[in-house]
């Protein structure tokens, strides 16, 4: 396909466009899921609060990500008076590439992938680590106090998270040695109890997987997590100033973030592709990107569903339990690990 | 000209600009977001180079975590611009001298000794990465050197902590997390016993 290209468009041009193609390919269905996530999330929040949901557009409501998207894009963009408006506008737009350009590097099985880099894990916390500025930037820029304490919360809280985020990587870094993703699923097939759920970095990493889950909700804030947003505080939080069509990109953001964070721990703890089924047992024994698929649903509904169980966090509480709890026992953990890997009871040779 | 040199002029020319407005912006917080850019061209421009563990830990450390907390201080902070701008003109020479002497002793390093540097480089054939070269390096060659620039680091955390921290009595309240944590229904309910209200007719209106 890609010779095809750089034989019509010579070398550089039909790169160019085959890398954009390959873009599109990722990004079109990503929207789409994000459409379908915000529905399930209303439908199991009724569900969960014994109520129905969004049910009336289309059979069982399936048409009511488009009615959204449709009134977001006629509503007017209403711009604070003395608001940065340079900034203003760019808030929405960086939250939202951070948020899709993270999806380069992330592969769906051994094949299928955008790009094959060996620094993803280090790419992946790179452009997650510019994601706050959006928030940061859309909190200042409005002009309002509101959201301003909100942008700066979400601040605070994501910078505190994201230490915990990287040591809980490094343990996976340190079993399967590489930085590239696709080394750290084959990584989870090998070892001393190869080829099934056990090998899978979830269960020697126990500690730094729950850290990771839960660190996964507060980077991207997410209820119990959410005080940046703060209902009953600070209104709507960072993104309070914004309407119509900035608006939804902050949703949209939030949405392809969660089912990063949901791919990534898929990735890094729970064996990717790899089935959890011995191969023998035919076509559920298989790797393949269906399993990965699964496994991402399962934590997005967890994502729906701690929202509809869990109170919001004081935020002191959230501070304390960042740098308190979840860093000692990432840089315990990490010891550990590298004791247990250098002693005869290791897993992994 | 191919595309890598095309880009490798748009992330310099970037770089340049940007470097030049955080000088120059009125705003600060327009100042340090072109701070922010201009870190991002370099890691661009690194990347290039394929020193894409420098590149990357550019982005994770500079702008992702420093720069942050810098925004994060600029916005607070009320600064007014025109009080800072008044001494300008009185110390424009002094200025001047200075950064000629920068200028010179600059040009005197790069000129005397071409920056050929030995760059620790990714082999394709040996398809061994950037940041396990790297690593390697660091913890066999330079191990030594690491250690002390850890040890130096942990001492300056360690001074600010002890610089900041006033734990008097009197200044500041402390929570026990466990004692909240602690607590049960019986510490925040009162049952009060007492007789139901009765209605009076004909006073309240």
């Amino acid at each position: 396909m890609m010779d095809l290209l750089q034989h019509y468009l010579g070398h550089d041009l039909g790169y160019a466009v085959w890398y954009l193609i390959k873009a599109v390919i990722v990004i079109v269905p990503l929207t789409l899921v994000v459409a379908y996530v915000t529905l399930a999330e209303r439908r199991i929040l009724g569900f969960m609060h014994a109520r129905i949901g969004a049910n009336r557009v289309g059979p069982q409501g399936m048409l009511q990500p488009f009615a959204d998207l449709l009134k977001f894009v006629f509503k007017e963009i209403i711009i604070p008076a003395k608001a940065s408006k340079a900034v203003f506008f760019l808030a929405p737009a960086v939250i939202l590439i951070c948020a899709l350009a993270t999806w380069a590097v992330v592969p769906f099985s051994p094949e299928l992938y955008f790009t094959n880099v060996n620094a993803g894990v280090l790419y992946v916390t790179a452009i997650g680590s510019l994601g706050v500025y959006g928030i940061i930037l859309a909190g200042w820029a409005g002009n309002s106090k509101y959201s301003f304490l909100g942008g700066i919360r979400a601040t605070a809280q994501m910078i505190s998270y994201e230490l915990a985020m990287g040591f809980a990587l490094l343990g996976v870094i340190m079993i399967s040695g590489s930085l590239n993703f696709i080394d750290i699923v084959n990584s989870q097939a090998g070892g001393r109890l190869a080829g099934s759920i056990l090998s899978w970095n979830w269960i020697p990493l126990f500690p730094m997987f729950l850290i990771y889950l839960i660190s996964g909700v507060a980077e991207t804030n997410r209820a119990p997590f959410d005080v940046c947003e703060g209902e009953s505080e600070i209104v709507a939080g960072f993104h309070v100033e914004y309407s119509g069509t900035p608006f939804a990109l902050f949703m949209l953001a939030e949405y392809a973030s969660m089912i990063l964070v949901s791919a990534l721990t898929v990735i890094m703890f729970l064996g990717g592709w790899l089935s959890p089924f011995p191969q023998s047992w035919g076509i559920l024994g298989q790797h393949s990107m269906a399993w990965l698929v699964v496994k991402v649903l399962i934590l997005l509904f967890g994502f729906i569903w701690y929202r509809a169980t869990f109170p919001r966090y004081r935020y002191d509480q959230i501070m304390r339990l960042g740098w308190k709890v979840f860093l000692p026992i990432t840089l315990v953990w990490i010891f550990v690990l590298g004791a247990w890997m250098v002693s005869p009871l290791s897993i992994w040779q | 000209m191919d595309v890598t040199s095309v880009l490798f002029y748009v992330f310099s020319a970037i770089l340049l600009i940007s470097g030049l407005r955080v000088i120059t912006a009125k705003n600060p917080v327009h100042a340090a977001l072109f701070l922010v850019l201009a870190f991002i061209n370099a890691s661009c421009l690194w990347m290039m180079l394929g020193a894409e563990f420098l590149a990357l830990t550019l982005i994770l450390v500079y702008v992702g975590a420093v720069m942050v907390l810098f925004l994060f201080v600029v916005m607070m902070l009320d600064v007014d611009l025109e009080a800072i701008r008044k001494g300008f003109w009185k110390n424009f020479p002094l200025a001047l001298v200075l950064g000629v002497v920068v200028l010179i002793e600059m040009l005197l390093v790069v000129l005397r000794n071409p920056l050929i540097t030995t760059a620790v480089n990714a082999d394709p054939a040996t398809n061994i990465s950037n940041s396990n070269k790297l690593g390697w390096v660091l913890y066999t060659q330079y191990s030594y050197p690491v250690e002390l620039a850890s040890m130096v680091l942990l001492l300056g955390l360690v001074v600010a902590v002890a610089l900041t921290l006033r734990k008097s009595e009197k200044a500041a309240k402390y929570q026990n997390i466990n004692k909240q944590v602690a607590t049960d229904s019986k510490t925040r309910f009162t049952m009060v016993k007492m007789d139901s209200e009765v209605e009076d007719k004909g006073d309240a209106q």
